[in-house]
C-alpha cells in the first residue's frame, strides 16, 4: 500500500491559481465540481428546511401550525428543489464530473467550456427557482398536475416550470459531454469493457438524459403557455386533455428516477469493490442491467396511471413491464452481495454507506414491486406508501450513494483526510434515522393515509410522530458531514495518492491532482478492479 | 395520542380480502428477501473482513449460472405477481352487472353524491351493506380521487370524462373517504365518511328524505322539457334530430364513417360539444350546451335518456311485442 503523501508545494488544481477569478471561470472539471457541490449542497439544505417543517406540521393531526396554502408550498418547493436542484445533479455533476475524466484517464471532459456553460444555466435556473420562491412560490406538488397547476393554481407555475425548463439544458450538456469524452477519451487500453462500472452508469445515465429530457422540456413549454396564456391543452373545457399531461409528465419523470439511482448504483458498485479488494463479482451483468434499466425505464411509465382512467389493458403493459424492470436492479443486488463472499471487506465509512445503501434499496425495490402489483396499487396509491418507496429508493438510495461516493473521493477532492470517527457516528445516524423516518410511512400508507395531506385523522399520529422524531435524527445526521468535511480542507490530515489501496486510474495520480489530471499518460493493462494486478507504487513523480 | 395503534386497515368490503392477501404474500416475500440478502452481507461482512492492511480479495469473478438463477426465480415471481395483481385489478375495475349506480361530483372541495333515488349528500355516503354499488363519477375543476381505504378502492375524478368506481361492502359502520389526488389549498379536508347500513336501515333512512329527494330520470324529463330538447328530438325518426330512444348501448355511425357504442360518455359529450360527433344522416343543427347545464343537470339528462332505452331484460317483461318492433327499428337505423 502506497504511503506516498502529497507534497504540498507540489502543484495540484486546487493551488495552480488563486482568486475569485479562477473559481468562476475555471474549466478545470474538478474545480467545476467543486462548484457544483457548493450548490448543490445549498439547495440540499434549503429542501432540507421545507421537509424540517413538514414534518413539523405533521407533528399533530390538526393543520395547526402553517396555513394549508403554506404547507402545499412547503412540500412542492421540497420536491422540486430535492428533484430537480439536488438528486439529479448531485452525483453526476459533482461526483461525476470530479471522476469521470480521473477514471478515464483524460485530462478533462471532452468540452470544458460546454462544462462551464452548464454550471452557470443551473445556477440561472436555480436563481429562477429561488425568486419563485420568494415571490410566493408554488403549489402544485412536483408533479404540476393539470388541470390544477394550468388552470386554477395562482402561484408561480410558470417561473418555476422555466426554471426546471433550463436546468434541463444544464443537465443535457453534462450528458453530451460524458457520453462524449467516454467514446473518445479513453485512454489507451481502456476497453469498453474494462471500465469501471461508475464510468458505465454515468454513460447509461446521460443517455437517458439526452432522450428523456426534452420531452420534460416540451411538456414544461406546453404548461406554462396553459398557465400563462390559457389557450387549454390539458384544459377540458377547451376540448383540452388533463391526463394527456400525466402520460408526458412521466415519460420524463420515470426515466428520470433512474437519471437519479444509476449513478448512485455506479458509486455503490465503486465502493463495494475498493472495501473488498476483489473484482465486483458478475462485471458484465452489472454492465447489462444498466443498459436494460435504461432501456426499460422508457417503457413503464404508465405505472403512474392505474387509477386515472387509462385502459385496463394499457395498465396491463405497463404493469408487466415495471415488474421487468424490477430483474436488472435485483442483478446488481445480488452481484453486490457476491462481491463480499471472499472478499477482504474493511468497514471505512463509504463502505458503511454501501452496506446501508444495499439493504435499503432492497426494500426500495421491492416496494416498487407492490406498486406495480395494480391490483394493490388501487389502494396504495397517492398514499404515504408511496412517499415510503420513493425515499427508499431516492433518499436510502440516491443520498446514500452520493454520501458514500462524497467521503470515498474526498481525499482526492481535497487532499485532506475527513474524520472517521465522525464519519462513522454520522453514517449511523443517518441509517438509523432514515429508516425510523420512512419505515412508518410504509404502515400509515396501507392504513390508507393520503399523501399530500395538511391535516389527518388522529389514529394516523402514531406513525408521524415516529416519522418526524426520526427525522430529526436524520437531520442531524446530514448536518455532521457538512461540518466535519469542510473543517478537514483545512484542519484534515493530508491525504496520500491512495489511501484506501483501491485500484483504478484515479488512485494513481496525486491527491489533489494536478490540473491536468496525470503527470504521464496513463496506459490501461488490466480489467477494471483486477487486484490481483495492483500497481506496486502509484505512478506520481 | 392513541397508545395501542393499528397496523391493518378495517377490511369492509368483498375487494378488501383479495387485496390484503397480495399485500400479506409481498410482504413475506419482502421478508424473505431482505433477510436473506442482508444476512448474506453480514455474513460475509464478518467472516471476511480485512485481517491484515495488504490482504486482497480472491480472484472469484462470476458465475453464468448464478446469475441466470437468479434472474430466473426473480422473474417467476414477478410474473406470478403480475397475473394476481392484473385479475384483481380487473375485478375492481368492472362493476358486477347488478350494481346500482351512484353518482357523484367532486369540486374544490367537496364531494357531492347523489342515490339512485335522487336522495343527495354531501362529504358522507350511505350505502346498504351486501349489495354492489357503482359510482359514476366526474369533476367540475381539478382532478379528485375517489378513495374508500376500508374497501381498498380508489379512482381518479376528472374533469370532462367519467369515470367509475364500485365496492360491496361487508361490515356495516362508518368509515373513512378521502379525496388523494391533490386538489389545492383543502385537498386534506375533502372527504368525509361513507356509512355502511344494513339493507334494511338502508331503506329507513332514504325514506327519511324521501320528501325533498326527486327521482333523477323524472328530473331528466323535466329539464329536457325545460330546454326544449324536444322540439328536435321526437319520439320516432323524422324529427331534426335523431331519436333517443332505444340507443343506449347501441352503435352509431358518424358522418365521418367511424361508428361509437353509445354510453354515458358518449351522451355527455353530443349534450355539450355537439359538434364534435354528428350522427351520419342529419346536420349539425344543436346548439352547444358547454357551460349551460351543470354536471348535476347532465348527469339527470344521462339518466332521462336511458330510462327511454329500458335495458332487453326488463323490456322483454315489460313487453315482449314491443322489444321485438324495437329490434325492427334498429335493422332499419342500420341501413340508413
Ligand atoms: C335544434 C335542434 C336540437 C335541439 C334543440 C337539441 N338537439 Fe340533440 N341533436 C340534434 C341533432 C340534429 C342531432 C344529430 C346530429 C348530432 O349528432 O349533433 C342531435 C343529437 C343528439 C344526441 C345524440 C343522439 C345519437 O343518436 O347519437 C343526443 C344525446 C342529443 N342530441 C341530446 C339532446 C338534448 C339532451 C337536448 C336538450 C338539452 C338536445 N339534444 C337538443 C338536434 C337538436
Ligand atoms: C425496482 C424497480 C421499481 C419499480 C417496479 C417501481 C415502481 C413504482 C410504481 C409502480 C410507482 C407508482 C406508484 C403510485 O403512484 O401508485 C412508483 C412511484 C415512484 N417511484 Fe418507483 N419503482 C422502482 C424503483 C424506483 C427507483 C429506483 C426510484 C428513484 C430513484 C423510484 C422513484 C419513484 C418515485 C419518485 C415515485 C413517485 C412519484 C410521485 O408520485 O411523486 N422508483 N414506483
Ligand atoms: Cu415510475
Ligand atoms: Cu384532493
Amino acid at each position: 500500500m502506497s504511503t506516498l503523501i502529497t507534497d504540498s508545494s507540489r502543484s495540484n488544481y486546487l493551488n495552480a491559481a488563486y482568486g475569485i477569478k479562477s473559481w468562476l471561470l475555471t474549466k478545470d472539471h474538478k474545480r467545476i465540481a467543486l462548484l457544483y457541490l457548493v450548490a448543490v449542497s445549498i439547495f440540499f439544505s434549503v429542501g432540507g428546511l421545507f421537509a424540517a417543517l413538514i414534518r413539523l406540521e405533521l407533528l399533530t393531526p390538526e393543520g395547526d401550525m402553517v396555513q394549508p396554502d403554506i404547507y402545499n408550498r412547503l412540500f412542492t418547493m421540497h420536491g422540486v428543489i430535492m428533484i430537480f436542484f439536488f438528486l439529479i445533479p448531485a452525483i453526476p455533476a459533482v461526483l461525476g464530473n470530479f471522476i469521470l475524466p480521473l477514471m478515464v484517464g483524460a485530462k478533462d471532459l471532452a468540452f470544458p467550456r460546454i462544462n462551464l456553460a452548464s454550471f452557470y444555466v443551473y445556477v440561472v435556473a436555480g436563481i429562477l427557482g429561488v425568486w419563485a420562491l420568494i415571490n410566493g412560490g408554488v403549489d402544485t406538488g412536483w408533479t404540476f398536475y393539470t388541470p390544477y397547476s394550468s388552470m386554477y393554481s395562482n402561484t408561480q407555475v410558470t417561473l418555476v416550470a422555466m426554471a426546471g425548463f433550463i436546468a434541463g439544458f444544464s443537465s443535457i450538456m453534462t450528458a453530451v459531454n460524458f457520453i462524449v469524452t467516454v467514446h473518445r477519451m479513453r485512454a489507451p487500453g481502456l476497453t469498453w469493457f474494462r471500465m469501471p462500472l461508475m464510468v458505465w452508469a454515468l454513460y447509461a445515465t446521460s443517455i437517458i438524459i439526452m432522450l428523456a429530457t426534452p420531452v420534460l422540456a416540451i411538456t414544461l413549454v406546453m404548461l406554462m403557455l396553459d398557465h400563462s396564456l390559457h389557450i387549454g391543452i390539458f384544459d377540458p373545457a377547451q376540448g383540452g386533455d388533463p391526463v394527456l399531461f400525466q402520460h408526458l409528465f412521466w415519460f420524463y419523470s420515470h426515466p428520470a428516477v433512474y437519471i437519479m439511482i444509476l449513478p448512485a448504483m455506479g458509486v455503490i458498485s465503486e465502493l463495494v469493490a475498493a472495501f473488498s479488494r476483489k473484482k465486483v463479482f458478475g462485471y458484465t451483468f452489472v454492465v447489462y442491467s444498466s443498459l436494460s434499466i435504461a432501456f426499460l425505464g422508457f417503457l413503464v411509465w404508465g405505472h403512474h396511471l392505474f387509477v386515472s382512467g387509462q385502459s385496463v389493458y394499457a395498465g396491463a403493459v405497463f404493469s408487466i413491464l415495471s415488474m421487468l424492470v424490477a430483474i436488472p436492479s435485483a442483478v446488481k443486488v445480488f452481484n453486490w452481495t457476491a462481491t463480499l463472499f471472499q472478499g477482504s471487506v474493511s468497514y471505512q465509512t463509504p463502505m458503511l454507506y454501501a452496506l446501508g445503501f444495499i439493504g435499503l434499496f432492497t426494500i426500495g425495490g421491492l416496494t416498487g414491486v407492490f406498486l406495480a402489483t395494480m391490483g394493490l396499487d388501487t389502494h396504495v396509491h397517492d398514499t404515504y406508501f408511496v412517499v415510503a418507496h420513493f425515499h427508499y429508493v431516492m433518499v436510502g438510495g440516491t443520498i446514500m450513494g452520493y454520501l458514500g461516493g462524497l467521503h470515498y473521493w474526498w481525499p482526492k477532492i481535497s487532499g485532506k483526510l475527513y474524520p472517521e470517527f465522525w464519519a462513522k457516528i454520522s453514517a449511523l445516524l443517518v441509517f438509523v434515522g432514515f429508516n425510523l423516518t420512512f419505515f412508518p410511512q410504509f404502515i400509515v400508507g396501507y392504513l390508507g393515509m393520503p399523501r399530500r395531506y395538511h391535516a389527518y385523522p388522529p389514529e394516523f399520529q402514531v406513525f408521524n410522530v415516529l416519522s418526524t422524531a426520526g427525522a430529526s435524527v436524520l437531520g442531524l445526521g446530514y448536518l455532521l458531514p457538512i461540518i466535519y468535511l469542510t473543517w478537514s480542507m483545512r484542519y484534515g490530515k493530508k491525504a496520500p495518492a491512495n489511501p484506501w489501496g483501491a485500484v483504478g486510474l484515479e488512485w494513481e495520480t496525486a491527491s489533489p491532482p494536478p490540473t491536468f489530471n496525470f503527470d504521464d499518460d496513463p496506459v490501461v493493462e488490466h480489467e477494471a478492479y483486477d487486484y490481483h494486478h495492483r500497481p506496486e507504487e502509484p505512478r506520481v513523480a | 395520542m392513541p397508545l395501542d395503534f393499528p397496523l391493518f386497515p378495517e377490511a369492509a368490503s368483498t375487494m378488501a380480502g383479495q387485496v390484503d392477501a397480495i399485500y400479506l404474500f409481498l410482504v413475506a416475500l419482502s421478508a424473505f428477501f431482505s433477510i436473506l440478502i442482508a444476512g448474506a452481507v453480514v455474513y460475509c461482512a464478518v467472516r471476511y473482513r480485512r485481517r491484515s492492511d495488504d490482504e486482497i480479495g480472491s480472484n472469484l469473478h462470476g458465475s453464468l449460472l448464478l446469475e441466470i438463477v437468479w434472474s430466473a426465480i426473480p422473474l417467476a415471481i414477478v410474473l406470478v405477481l403480475f397475473f394476481w395483481g392484473a385479475k384483481v385489478f380487473f375485478a375492481q375495475s368492472r362493476p358486477p352487472a347488478d350494481a346500482i349506480e351512484y353518482t357523484a361530483i367532486g369540486k374544490q372541495w367537496m364531494w357531492k353524491f347523489q342515490h339512485p333515488d335522487g336522495q343527495r349528500e354531501i362529504n358522507t355516503l350511505h350505502v346498504p351493506k351486501g349489495q354492489p354499488i357503482v359510482i359514476k363519477a366526474i369533476s367540475q375543476d381539478v382532478i379528485h380521487s375517489l378513495y374508500f381505504p376500508a374497501f381498498r378502492v380508489k379512482k381518479d375524478v376528472i374533469p370532462g370524462r367519467y369515470t367509475t368506481v364500485w365496492f360491496e361492502a361487508t361490515k356495516t359502520g362508518s368509515f373513512h373517504l378521502f379525496c388523494a389526488e391533490f386538489c389545492g389549498a383543502e385537498h386534506s379536508l375533502m372527504g368525509g365518511q361513507v356509512v355502511v347500513l344494513e339493507p334494511e336501515d338502508y331503506e329507513r333512512w332514504l325514506a327519511g328524505g324521501a320528501a325533498t329527494a326527486q327521482a333523477p330520470e323524472e328530473a331528466g324529463r323535466q329539464l329536457f322539457d325545460q330546454l326544449a330538447c324536444g322540439t328536435c328530438h321526437g319520439e320516432g325518426d323524422g324529427g331534426r334530430g335523431p331519436s333517443l330512444h332505444d340507443i343506449y348501448g347501441e352503435e352509431v355511425r358518424l358522418v365521418d364513417g367511424r361508428t361509437v357504442t353509445i354510453d354515458d360518455q358518449y351522451l355527455r359529450e353530443s349534450i355539450l360539444t355537439p359538434a364534435e360527433k354528428i350522427v351520419d344522416g342529419y346536420s349539425p343543427l344543436m346548439p352547444t350546451y358547454q357551460g349551460q347545464i351543470s354536471e348535476e343537470n347532465v348527469f339527470k339528462l344521462i339518466t332521462y335518456i336511458k330510462s327511454l332505452s329500458p335495458s332487453p331484460e326488463d323490456a322483454a317483461e315489460a313487453n315482449p311485442a314491443e322489444n321485438a318492433a324495437s329490434a325492427a327499428d334498429e335493422a332499419t337505423e342500420e341501413t340508413l
